[in-house]
């Protein structure tokens, strides 16, 4: 039991996360609950504090849209925020879609797809360049481009205010993660996951490896999603400072070493 | 054996290919998506291009309404995804005196100065839509006695008047038409859902849809007010060349067919 608990404990404390914020944002909805209103796109805390997403207002701001004083604010306290718990917190700890591309990730990895596609067709820089392209056609379109396509924004509302073929869109997620490339969604396209990439490059909370304890078991590259990060492991006692990083901690409970571990960030640079 | 030079331009050319590729693909889509133009906004929404660029689609004015009048367009609504909407058929517009809906837009797409007067919000001065009439299903234009519309309207003998008419049919009865002034109608559509007839013979509709513009060719001679409406207009003389040649000959030209 202490086994389990210490093996999948950042998964569970993430879906008790992502699911009462869910709960909280529904709440707000339909029983007028004061805490969290609004969706993840933009929402109102206790009912003062502005919430924004920044990539949402960046791409108004390319379309060429008015930015408010409270949207600019919310905004910036986000961006705040994940500023110093690292970016892709965001993807890992409060987006929905996470829950539905870790299914789908867990799933390929139980019926052994991944030992029959072992090399990955599609490069993870394509999000940088979906980032650009939506800043882009934002500006041309005159409209936020990315925000009427977002399966992240779709999956919320459709928690939030009622299904529609939403369900659609959540599966489509699932059976291109499954099916087509693993990690497909969340690695290689969101662009909104680039653009917290970005922002997660300052992040303070960091993981940290220390070569010394490392039986190069591998254990945590095969259960990271975006391994890349960790090429250090084994190598190197290094912190992870690649903004792909989501701090998911999956790499650090399933290290049986303790050579994975929650860190700030160095600011000074050791001797 | 591929140099590393031409990798490298085949790298980059493919590369702008499928940027391309994605770019046109995702414009057509949203372009496509965005394009309904049958939609009704929550009070104070600015205009519809500047709306679709400007809300966020948080669903704070969704939350706010009291009365579960708007929603957020889901997949499958054939609406701009996540936009906020209502159908007053279903559940109408009731003109909160303190219209919830509009402040707590972060971003401005319902703009508070577009419903205040006077330092204080005016429901009665926002403009959704506007009510029109379908003449031949409305029953009161039959000579049938029905007043829903009238009475349900909230700015009741102003965005809805009726006009007395004689029946020329029974000889000794009167029409009873309802007749919806676009300077006052709102569009709250307090008439569409309370239409008595299967489907409504009053709909309320985006201004941008039916509402015309005279332009600057036609003036209410009799009335002062309309004048000021003309005071930037600025005179424009087109000259088109007149071939006098060919207008002769216009009469005698068979298109080629008595030419032999």
């Amino acid at each position: 039991m202490t086994n389990l608990y210490n093996n999948y404990r950042f998964l569970i404390m993430r879906r008790l996360i992502q699911i009462s914020l869910m709960l909280l944002y529904i709440g707000g909805n339909y029983w007028g609950w004061n805490f969290i209103q609004g969706n993840l796109s933009s929402s109102s805390l206790f009912g003062i504090i502005p919430l924004s997403d920044p990539y949402a207002a960046l791409q108004m701001f390319a379309a060429g849209a008015i930015i408010t004083t409270n949207l600019a604010l919310g905004a910036l306290i986000i961006t705040v925020f994940y500023m110093l718990v690292g970016g892709r917190v965001f993807c890992s700890w409060v987006c929905p879609v996470n829950i539905i591309t870790d299914a789908a990730n867990y799933l390929r990895k139980k019926l052994e797809f991944n030992t029959i596609q072992k090399k990955q067709p599609a490069s993870r820089n394509i999000r940088y360049w979906v980032l650009g392209l939506s800043l882009v056609l934002s500006y041309i379109l005159g409209i936020t481009a990315f925000e009427f396509i977002s399966p992240i924004s779709i999956t919320h509302r459709a928690i939030i205010f009622g299904l529609g073929l939403g369900w659609a869109a959540m599966l489509m997620i699932f059976l291109f993660d499954l099916f087509i490339l693993k990690n497909g969604w969340c690695g290689h396209i969101c662009p909104l996951g680039a653009f917290y990439a970005g922002i997660g490059k300052v992040g303070l909370i960091r993981v940290d490896h220390n070569e010394e304890k490392c039986t190069a078991c591998m254990k945590c590259k095969e259960v990271c999603p975006e391994n890349q990060v960790l090429f250090m492991v084994s190598k190197k006692s290094l912190q992870v400072l690649d903004g792909e990083c989501t701090n998911c901690g999956r790499c650090v409970e399933v290290c049986d070493d303790d050579a994975l571990n929650f860190s700030i960030k160095k600011l000074l640079k050791e001797k | 054996m591929v140099s590393d030079r031409r990798k490298f331009i085949l790298g980059a050319v493919r590369t702008t290919g499928i940027v391309a590729l994605g770019g046109l693909m995702w414009s057509a889509y949203v372009d496509e998506v965005t394009a309904n133009k049958l939609i009704l906004r929550p009070p104070g929404a600015l205009k519809e291009e500047d709306f679709l660029s400007t809300c966020i689609k948080c669903g704070m004015c969704v939350e706010a309404c009291p009365f579960d009048t708007l929603s957020l367009a889901k997949p499958g609504d054939n609406k701009p995804l996540g936009t906020p909407y209502f159908e007053p058929r279903d559940i109408p517009c009731y003109m909160c005196v303190d219209i919830p809906c509009v402040p707590v837009c972060p971003t401005g797409a319902l703009d508070e100065k577009s419903v205040t007067t006077e330092n204080k919000l005016d429901i009665n001065i926002s403009n959704m839509g506007v009510a029109v009439v379908d003449t031949k299903n409305c029953i009161a234009f039959w000579g049938i006695q029905c007043d829903a519309c009238y009475r349900a309207c909230p700015l009741l003998d102003k965005a809805i008047y009726i006009e007395y008419d004689k029946n020329e049919r029974t000889g000794k009865h009167a029409f009873m038409k309802p007749v919806v002034d676009s300077d006052f109608c709102t569009g709250c559509g307090l008439c569409e859902h309370a239409c008595v007839t299967k489907k409504a013979a009053i709909t309320v509709v985006p201004n941008e849809l039916v509402i015309g513009n005279v332009g600057d060719h036609y003036i209410k001679g009799w009335d002062k007010k309309d004048e000021q409406r003309l005071q930037n207009a600025h005179a424009q003389i087109n000259t088109t060349e007149i071939s006098k040649e060919r207008a002769i000959d216009s009469l005698n030209d068979m298109g080629g067919l008595l030419d032999d």
